[in-house]
């Protein structure tokens, strides 16, 4: 079993907060489940360290164990092996309810039979926190979610929106030192999900806690985080920041899983200085950097953003990535036109044009063409 | 006819059978019953109408003893009831996993053997020199007088017994319809088990346990046959002076007015009830 460490391959993107002890840490963390006599790995070994104060997002599909990984820092499972650690405390061991941090349920998991001001008050008054600063924190914390006026409302009286947020003041009132948000915005529809994202950075920003975010969803990912960790499988594939998980994606799934990505594979025909040159079809050049671990022969995955390339009706000259190609399809999509172009070895490219200037399609299907980009904007993946 | 028509039409039709049921096989039987209650004469001499009210006093002055001990009997089987259907539900709905329809089922099982032979059986069970007090009589273990049957213990057992699984069926819907993730909330929230319990569980199962202490106290309070299955003179309940009234004394206008009294105390008492605890408001206060 491989231990993936914190950003392995990519460089590791550096913590906003400097702070001498992680917010939490997670120690090669492994969670097996026995099911019909057979052992099933859920998390099969993951480290990573959050700084205090970040907002940090777990990312990946339904079934990577990225919601495990959550539910062992929260303490409603218990790691296989490894050790959970908050502020350098090992708390592998340590039951839920003694444990500094607070979750938001993806379906909310309200107190159905409280009111408002009830679920609030819940934590503080098994913390046996005094009346009036209970009254006081309560007060505080509606304000900041903004929802003084509807303390004595039930949650089933209240929309999606509003029990999100009573969600979200129920953990904060608590002032945990990290919270954890399982998919939280995952019942709402997409403008007051928009709207949430920003309110939740806000609220983040003002009250300075460490989040995190356990989300399938790249682009609340990219919107919100600090850092990301890009799960698949059980393992962290990639742990960076969201413009290096965007720009220079460590691996084949996080290419694939990330926005829209080509793949393309070839061999390295020769290595020069910090470039390596690979060729796919007889008028195919590609230039990659190398990072000194490519000679000839190697067979090279390698991804490109499809709004890094320019495509033409004529062949373009110049130190870039070339491939030749016929259009496939012409998508017009109002900001953009989406263009599927099929190479000599098959390969379907997707290219976007932005409609910057003027909407003027440059070919049509059948025709032959150009695609280039710069060799920087092209990575060899793992 | 419109489409509007019928669709206004479509309830009514729906409830026609059910309502002339009803009013048949209810309605009618009760104006029946109230008019018994009013008659005044004698089995000998026949009964007459007469808007006679004296039944109602005379009832109530000579069995005013079997009344209230058939309010205490009906409430402390329905606490027995509580205090071993409460775990028994709680079990199934969070412990119960995959087989959840099979322990269910192992619940209702004896309950699909009569009503009266399982008192029967009770009886059977109970008796003096039965299989269950003979072997502790002769090993010495228990005196040679003592007895279950004919006392008081017997009949509550037997009603407690005999309704039980009308209390666990709504106490484990209530339990059942708990997310899970409430409680994981609570026990996020620095609820220990047994606070979680106290302050989660318990009051959202509270609705459930209204339920069942309709559906089992006011059957358990009116019935006879446990009374007269394992009871002895000294246990009769309202039930048991109903049906003798009815049957064996043939005094139709006593027997009616006795039904009329013991249903109008027990009205009185389900919204008295009712009031006091079936609001959203107790959950709160519970829950505090």
């Amino acid at each position: 079993m491989t231990n993936i460490q914190a950003g392995t391959g990519a460089a590791v993107a550096a913590a906003p907060v400097s702070a001498d002890v992680p917010a939490i840490e997670l120690d090669s963390v492994v969670k097996e489940y026995v099911s019909h006599g057979e052992v099933v790995p859920a998390v099969k070994g993951v480290s990573l360290s959050i700084a205090e104060g970040e907002f940090f997002s777990l990312l990946g599909p339904s079934g990577c164990g990225k919601t495990t990984t959550m539910r062992m820092i929260a303490g409603f499972e218990e790691p296989t092996r490894g050790t959970v650690r908050l502020r350098g405390e090992d708390v592998t061991n340590v039951p839920p309810n003694k444990r500094d941090v607070n979750m938001v349920f993806q379906s909310y998991a309200l107190f159905p039979h409280m009111s408002v001001w009830e679920n609030v008050a819940f934590g503080l008054r098994r913390k046996k926190v005094p009346g009036d600063e209970i009254k006081r924190r309560v007060g505080d914390i509606l304000e900041v979610v903004d929802l003084v006026g509807r303390e004595k409302r039930r949650p089933k009286e209240m929309s999606g929106g509003q029990q999100q947020r009573v969600a979200l003041a129920r953990a904060l009132v608590n002032r945990p030192r990290a919270l954890l948000l399982d998919e939280p915005l995952g019942a709402l529809d997409l403008k007051l999900r928009q709207a949430m994202q920003i309110e939740l950075k806000r609220i983040q920003r003002d009250v300075g806690i460490t989040f995190v975010y356990v989300t399938h969803d790249q682009g609340e990912a990219l919107t919100m985080s600090d850092r990301i960790a890009v799960m698949n499988d059980g393992l962290v594939e990639q742990l960076a920041d969201p413009r290096e998980i965007y720009e220079r994606p460590a691996t084949k799934f996080v290419a694939g899983f990330i926005g829209t990505s080509n793949l393309l594979s070839g061999t390295v025909q020769h290595v020069t200085g910090a470039t390596a040159v690979l060729a796919l079809g007889p008028s195919d050049r590609i230039v990659i950097p190398a990072d000194g671990t490519a000679s000839t022969g190697d067979a090279v995955d390698l991804t490109v953003r499809p709004e890094k390339i320019t495509i033409s009706t004529e062949q373009p000259v110049g130190d870039l990535s070339i491939v030749r190609g016929t259009v496939a399809e012409v998508v017009y999509l109002g900001t953009s036109n989406s263009y599927t172009v099929v190479l000599a070895d098959g390969a379907d490219i997707t290219v976007f044009q932005q409609n910057a200037h003027d909407s003027t399609i440059t070919a049509g299907r059948g025709d032959t063409v150009w695609l280039s980009w710069q060799p920087r904007h092209s990575y060899a993946l793992r | 006819m419109s489409r509007r028509l019928r669709a206004a039409l479509t309830p009514y039709a729906l409830i026609f059978p059910g309502g002339i049921w009803l009013a048949i096989f209810f309605v009618v039987p009760m104006v029946v019953m109230l008019s018994l209650s009013l008659q005044s004469g004698s089995v000998e001499e026949g009964y007459a109408f007469a808007w006679n009210w004296h039944s109602y006093a005379d009832g109530l002055s000579n069995y005013h003893d079997q009344i209230i001990r058939s309010v205490i009997y009906g409430l402390a089987s329905t606490v027995i009831q509580i205090i071993i259907g409460f775990p028994v539900a709680y079990w199934i709905a969070f412990k119960g996993g995959k087989h959840k329809s099979l322990y269910l089922f192992l619940l209702l099982l004896p309950f699909l053997v009569s009503f009266v032979l399982r008192t029967i059986s009770w009886q059977f069970m109970l008796s003096d020199n039965g299989i269950l007090l003979g072997p502790l009589k002769s090993l010495g273990l228990l005196p040679e007088g003592f007895r279950v049957l004919a006392t008081p213990y017997a009949v509550i057992g037997g009603l407690a017994y005999n309704f039980l699984p009308f209390m666990v069926l709504p106490m484990y819907v209530a339990l059942e319809r708990i997310d899970p993730r409430v409680l994981e909330a609570a026990q996020d929230l620095y609820a220990s088990r047994f606070q979680t319990f106290l302050r989660v569980v318990l009051p959202l199962s509270l609705p459930g346990v209204f339920a069942g202490v309709l559906m089992t106290f006011v059957p358990a309070t009116s019935d006879y046959v446990n009374a007269s299955v394992l009871g002895g003179t000294n246990t009769t309940m309202i039930g048991n002076v109903i049906q003798n009234q009815y049957l064996v004394t043939q005094d139709y206008p006593t027997a009616s007015a006795l039904s009329f009294t013991l249903m109008a105390l027990l009205l009185v008492g389900i919204f008295a009830y009712a009031k006091a605890l079936g609001t959203e408001d107790v959950l709160e206060v519970a829950a505090r």
